[in-house]
Order: C-alpha cells, then sequence, then structure tokens
C-alpha cells in the first residue's frame, strides 16, 4: 500500500506545492493538500507542515499558524503517535505548538541564507533515518530565522535520548562552526520529539527529490518514512 | 474600555542578532557610548469590558499565549481605563 502525505496548507506557506511533487510526482506516493481551515486530515498516514512564511512570520515565524484548526488535529495526529514531518516554518510551528523543544531565532548573520549544504545524520533509531543509508547527505536551505537555541538542559537531554536528526557539517562530515550558516547550538539542523514521531528539520528535503535538480538527497528521507511505516 | 500596552523583551541569556545590528548602525553614526542594544516588541489593544481583573487576566493570557514565547521572551504590560 502507498502512503499517504497529508500536505498542509498555511496562508504564506511558499513550499507547499514543492513537498506535494516531490512526494507524490517524484517518489510516487500518495498525496492530498490539507486547509489550514479544515480539521480533517483525510487519512493521512504523514503529515507534512511546508515551508514558507506562514502568517507573514508576524510576531514570531509560526506563532500564529500554530493556532490553525488544522494544528488541533494534527496536535492528537502527533500524540497518538502519528508521523508528522515539519520542514523550515513547518519545523518554526513544530516548536512554537510544543511538539518539539526549542526556539527559532534570527540567523547570527541576519541574512538570509540560501544555498545546498551538507548535514550529518546523527542517529540511524529513527523512522526518518533508518534506511537513509548515508552518513551525510546534500540538502539545500533557505531560510532568515533558523538559528536554533534551546537552555542547557533540554539541549542536554535531546543528546542523551539521541534525538539530534542532522546536524550542518562539511563536505566530509565535519561538524565545525564554518559548516554552520546561521549559529544554531551545536549546528542542529533537525530534531525529532523523545517518542521520535515528530520531526523539525530547517534544510528542504523536497528540493533535493528530483533527478533534474542534480540533487536527490532529500528522497532518502521520504523514503525511509515511507518504507517503516 | 481598558487601553492595553504589552512590552515583550528577550531573555538577557539569549542572543539578539537584530539588536547587534543595530548598534553597528549606532557606531557608523559614531554613537560610540551605546551598549547592549537588544530588541524588543510593543504592542498596543483595547479591551472592551468594564471589569478591570477582567481586563487583565485577558492581557496576561493573551501575552502568555500568543504574544509572547516563555521560552525565550518575558512581557509586562499595562492597563489604562479609557472612555
Amino acid at each position: 500500500m502507498k502512503p499517504k502525505f497529508g500536505v498542509v496548507v498555511f496562508p504564506g506557506s511558499n513550499c507547499d506545492h514543492d513537498a506535494y511533487y516531490a512526494v507524490k510526482k517524484v517518489l510516487g506516493y500518495e498525496a492530498e493538500f490539507l486547509w489550514h481551515k479544515e480539521k480533517d486530515l483525510k487519512g493521512s498516514d504523514v503529515i507534512i507542515l511546508p515551508g514558507g512564511f506562514s502568517y507573514g512570520d508576524y510576531l514570531r515565524t509560526g506563532s500564529i499558524a500554530r493556532f490553525s484548526p488544522i494544528m488541533d488535529s494534527v496536535y492528537s495526529f502527533a500524540e497518538n503517535g502519528g508521523v508528522v514531518i515539519g520542514i523550515c516554518n513547518g519545523f518554526q510551528i513544530l516548536l512554537e505548538i510544543g511538539l518539539l523543544p526549542g526556539v527559532m531565532i534570527q540567523n547570527e548573520s541576519l541574512k538570509f541564507v540560501c544555498k545546498d549544504l551538507y548535514l550529518a545524520v546523527q542517529t540511524s533509531d529513527s523512522i526518518f533515518t533508518k534506511d537513509i543509508g548515508q552518513s551525510v547527505i546534500k540538502i539545500p536551505i533557505k531560510h532568515g530565522e533558523g538559528n536554533y537555541y534551546t537552555d542547557e538542559e533540554t539541549l542536554k537531554s535531546l543528546e542523551e535520548n539521541n534525538q539530534i536528526l542532522f546536524k550542518y557539517c562539511t563536505i566530509d562530515g565535519k561538524i565545525e562552526p564554518e559548516a554552520n550558516p546561521n549559529g544554531a547550538l551545536l549546528n542542529i539542523a533537525g530534531i525529532m520529539n523523545k517518542r521520535k514521531n515528530v520531526m523539525g528539520m530547517m534544510p528542504h528535503p523536497e528540493n533535493a527529490c528530483d533527478p533534474i535538480l542534480s540533487k536527490t538527497d532529500g528522497a532518502l528521507i521520504f523514503k525511509s518514512v515511507a518504507m517503516n511505516l | 474600555m481598558f487601553k492595553a500596552t504589552v512590552i515583550v523583551k528577550r531573555r538577557p541569556t539569549i542572543v539578539d542578532p537584530q539588536g547587534k545590528a543595530v548598534e553597528q548602525g549606532a557606531k557608523l553614526l559614531g554613537f560610540n557610548n551605546v551598549r547592549k542594544t537588544r530588541i524588543g516588541k510593543y504592542i498596543e489593544f483595547f479591551v472592551d469590558t468594564t471589569d478591570k481583573s477582567l481586563a487583565e487576566k485577558e492581557v496576561k493570557e493573551y501575552s502568555e499565549k500568543l504574544l509572547s514565547n516563555p521560552i525565550m521572551e518575558d512581557f509586562e504590560f499595562m492597563l489604562e481605563e479609557v472612555r
């Protein structure tokens, strides 16, 4: 059976179609858009909160989108073990609603950064990374607020529970300050919750799926999820 | 009716890249004594009730749930009765 990806559309989402295209047209899974004012997840096996600038990024990134009607359903879905992937703005929304710990602040450089980057895969003990089969993947980022921050205690528990999925690294997998595009603590690019069914990442795997773009490592994440549902 | 004024500040322990950048502007303008610029938010609105304790409760909850993120920000507010 083909898994079904539900892609939530908020006002200001701009990677919703990219995510839909990647999972449906490139990878051949089922996919459906879910309007933020609805509550029905339409039988989705996986929910994607896509990138963009929901509600214009006003107040704080993701702070208003988290109160959209669909987010009640997404929250219950996640609490019941459903798989949720937040990409970029989707990650920011997951932080605001409290499904993932921490906050996102402006990039240290204050610049919007848009480029291909390398991520060191930190654990294979998750549905998101189990079948990636590579220690380094190349995925683009495009954000102005991807500077992950949390208190020391939370950071320690993220490490202890193996919740850090991806760290920014060099092409040969070295995790060093030079490879950090935004100032994120410990070069963190992606994390998951303790239960390991909710993940957020700033880089855009949906923009690294179609071979025509000459990079396909993003597909490894969606395939890993699809294979291990 | 009450007029509410909420000020949201980033916690002192959390870096403020915006404040840092603005301070660079201050240096360019020759304000060499300016230190520790921090940028926060000023929000004002009205609460349509005559009950002050209800107004206080609403402003507090609004500030906690939406206007600030308790992980990185603190807030303070003022209420002023208006006619």
